[in-house]
């Protein structure tokens, strides 16, 4: 049970910090340009915020905003030009892929798969980076998997066809394997992105409860403006390669800024748990 | 839930030993020279217990210095073929790579014959003299390969179909390249069937088996350290970095050591083509696509099939000879067409 007490530690040592920084993105700037002659194509001015555990930030923004920019600099996939981002005190750009997969946890849009896997073949996946390269999956391992399964509400999927499953199921089992990589840092690319309603509601839904119950910090990139003030905590507003704001939805749901930034005429109220809400108002 | 176990794995490998061992036994048998099972399991156990002098008969010299050579040659090729088209088909997510289908081994033999052109004007000794050969396979397979995969690329992503197209041309390109070389150059022991279609009836010095084969484990076993990477990376090289697989250096190990794999057996053998295509699909349908059982059982699956392929090349027209390449292509052909047609609807 080695792998469990580790996780057990893992949370003591998250509780411990509990109500310290965990992610802090400090003064993050990116210039992407397909030929170093050129004037960049795209950039990111200077970006910061920081995370405690359990928290849920949202970035939010029209397209091309940089949002999901701003996502690989955190995960440490892309280096930034300058700034920094730390995880628990740790550059994640220089940690190596293993480690940092052991830390951090990405759900992309889509997983494409090139041979049929089974679902729980497909969550096992996600403690590749806590064993050796060559090694056969330990009983704690299948536990965990398991557990990361039945805490998405997925656990009767274990044994079907990735292939052969709805999106939201999918979007389940794919994070199903984030959470079985323990990580402290969960990052999400628009994970609502072809799902129904109910599918929507139920996936944060969970995220929001594992954030609570496993303590992750959890950052989402999406378009749902209603959804992220639902659900988050901490709202980085972004547009055109610029970070134009960052607070509690309360905060940043003003219907002059968000007009400004969506190019669209919109009004904001205050639904009964002070959550805001916005109205798209079309043909007008 | 069922992971892969040790135990489940030594015994699917346990069961396509036995099969490899009948199908050596058939192969010993069979041929122009008919053997019965008697003498050959006597000549066998003379083998075995290293009593050749024993082995007098005429049969038993055939057995012991034509057939048991050819039948291991064929095992190493087959296995080496079969594990580099699996590499292949991880590295480039491609199911329809395959040295032979993507040129690799026509840039292997291009290599080789420039190397066995090369050997008289360099006087080194007959031990490098032999690895020079091998050695010009093994970059010919390795630049082929770099350079279909750069055809294959479009805005940073391979494109299966551009990529499949670019191998296809490059071993049409590469073939008219060894027409060229077997024009000019006289006094070619190896005719160009055998560059083109394969064949296994060349008999080696000892140390050249043994070459083969530790130079199989190496390879081999370096792909399998990655085994579990690449069951990762078939999902996208993306999403493979963030589950923590170290993308640059497992592409890097299974490109030299697949190159390295294609050249060995195409510098013994020629282009014995659809190896590397048949036998992995082959065997993801029984046992599955986990690489950490795919690569052992490919290995032992390629070995049978083409040991297997290389009986009926003996003895179907005995006492003339097919070329092997022609039975695998006979087979792998169609195979090729029905998964490229099915992967297109």
């Amino acid at each position: 049970m080695s792998a469990l007490s580790a996780h057990a530690r893992h949370l003591a040592e998250a509780g411990r910090l509990a109500n310290e920084i965990r992610l802090s993105v400090e003064q993050v700037s990116y210039a992407h340009s397909a030929n170093p002659a050129q004037a960049p194509l795209f950039t990111l001015e200077a970006t910061s915020f920081q995370a405690r555990p359990g928290e849920i930030v949202a970035i939010l923004g029209p397209n091309a905003s940089g949002k999901s920019t701003l996502l690989k600099l955190i995960s440490g996939a892309l280096a930034p030009l300058s700034g920094r981002v730390l995880l628990n005190g740790f550059v994640t750009h220089s940690l190596t892929p293993r480690t940092r997969a052991q830390r951090i946890a990405v759900v992309q849009q889509e997983s494409a798969l090139l041979f049929p896997a089974r679902a729980w073949e497909f969550v096992l996946q996600g403690r590749h980076a806590h064993g050796r390269s060559l090694r056969f999956e330990s009983e704690d391992d299948v536990l965990i998997a398991k557990n990361a399964l039945a805490q998405v509400g997925a656990a009767e999927l274990g044994d079907r066809w990735m292939d052969q499953i709805s999106g939201g199921e999918k979007q389940r089992v794919i994070l199903a394997r984030a959470l079985a990589q323990q990580p402290l840092l969960l990052l999400l690319d628009e994970p609502t992105l072809h799902l129904d309603i109910a599918a929507q509601i139920g996936l944060l839904d969970a995220l929001r409860r594992l954030a609570a119950e496993n303590r992750y910090t959890v950052v989402v990139v999406t378009h749902e403006l209603n959804l992220a003030a639902e659900y988050a905590d901490q709202v980085v507003l972004m547009q055109r390669g610029r970070c134009l704001r960052v607070g509690p939805p309360s905060a940043i749901y003003q219907r002059e800024l968000l007009e400004q930034v969506f190019q669209t005429p919109l009004t904001v109220d205050f639904g009964s748990n002070g959550r805001p809400r916005v109205t798209v108002l079309s043909g007008t | 839930m069922r992971p892969l176990t040790l135990r489940r794995l030594l015994l699917q490998c346990l069961i396509l030993v036995l099969i490899l061992f009948v199908v050596v036994v058939v192969a010993l048998k069979f041929g122009a020279v008919p053997v019965s099972l008697y003498a050959l399991g006597r000549d066998l156990l003379h083998l075995l217990l290293g009593q050749s002098s024993q082995i007098s008969t005429d049969y038993g010299l055939i057995i012991v210095n034509i057939r048991l050579p050819r039948i291991l040659l064929a095992i190493i090729v087959g296995a080496s073929l079969s594990v580099a088209g699996t590499s292949f088909q991880a590295l480039l997510r491609n199911p329809l790579a395959d040295p032979y289908v993507l040129g690799v081994s026509s840039g292997a033999s291009v290599g080789a014959i420039l190397a066995l052109i090369a050997t008289p004007f360099l006087s080194l000794s007959p031990a490098l003299s032999a690895l020079l050969t091998p050695l010009g396979a093994f970059l010919g397979a390795a630049a082929t390969i770099a350079a279909v995969y750069f055809l294959g690329r479009r805005d940073g992503q391979i494109d299966s179909t551009t990529l499949l197209l670019g191998g296809v041309i490059t071993g049409s390109f590469l073939s008219a390249i060894i027409t060229f070389l077997m024009g000019t150059v006289t006094g070619n022991t190896r005719g160009m069937v055998f560059w083109m279609m394969g064949n296994l009836s060349t008999s080696f010095q000892k140390s050249v088996y043994w070459f083969l084969g530790i130079g199989f484990l190496v390879a081999a076993g370096a792909i399998y350290t990655t085994a579990s990477d690449l069951n990762l990376l078939l999902a996208g090289e993306k999403e493979a970095m963030h589950l923590g697989v170290d993308v640059p250096r497992v592409r890097l190990v299974v490109y030299i050591a697949a190159s390295f794999l294609t050249g060995l057996a195409v510098s013994v053998s020629g282009s014995i083509g659809y190896v590397g295509l048949i036998v992995p699909h082959v065997m993801r349908l029984i046992f599955g696509s986990d690489h950490r059982t795919l690569l052992p059982t490919t290995a032992l699956g390629g070995a049978i099939a083409v040991v297997f392929a290389d009986t009926l090349a003996r003895t179907v027209v005995a006492p003339n000879e097919l070329a092997v390449g022609a039975v695998t292509a006979v087979v792998g052909a169609p195979l090729f067409i029905y998964l490229l047609r099915r992967r297109l609807a």
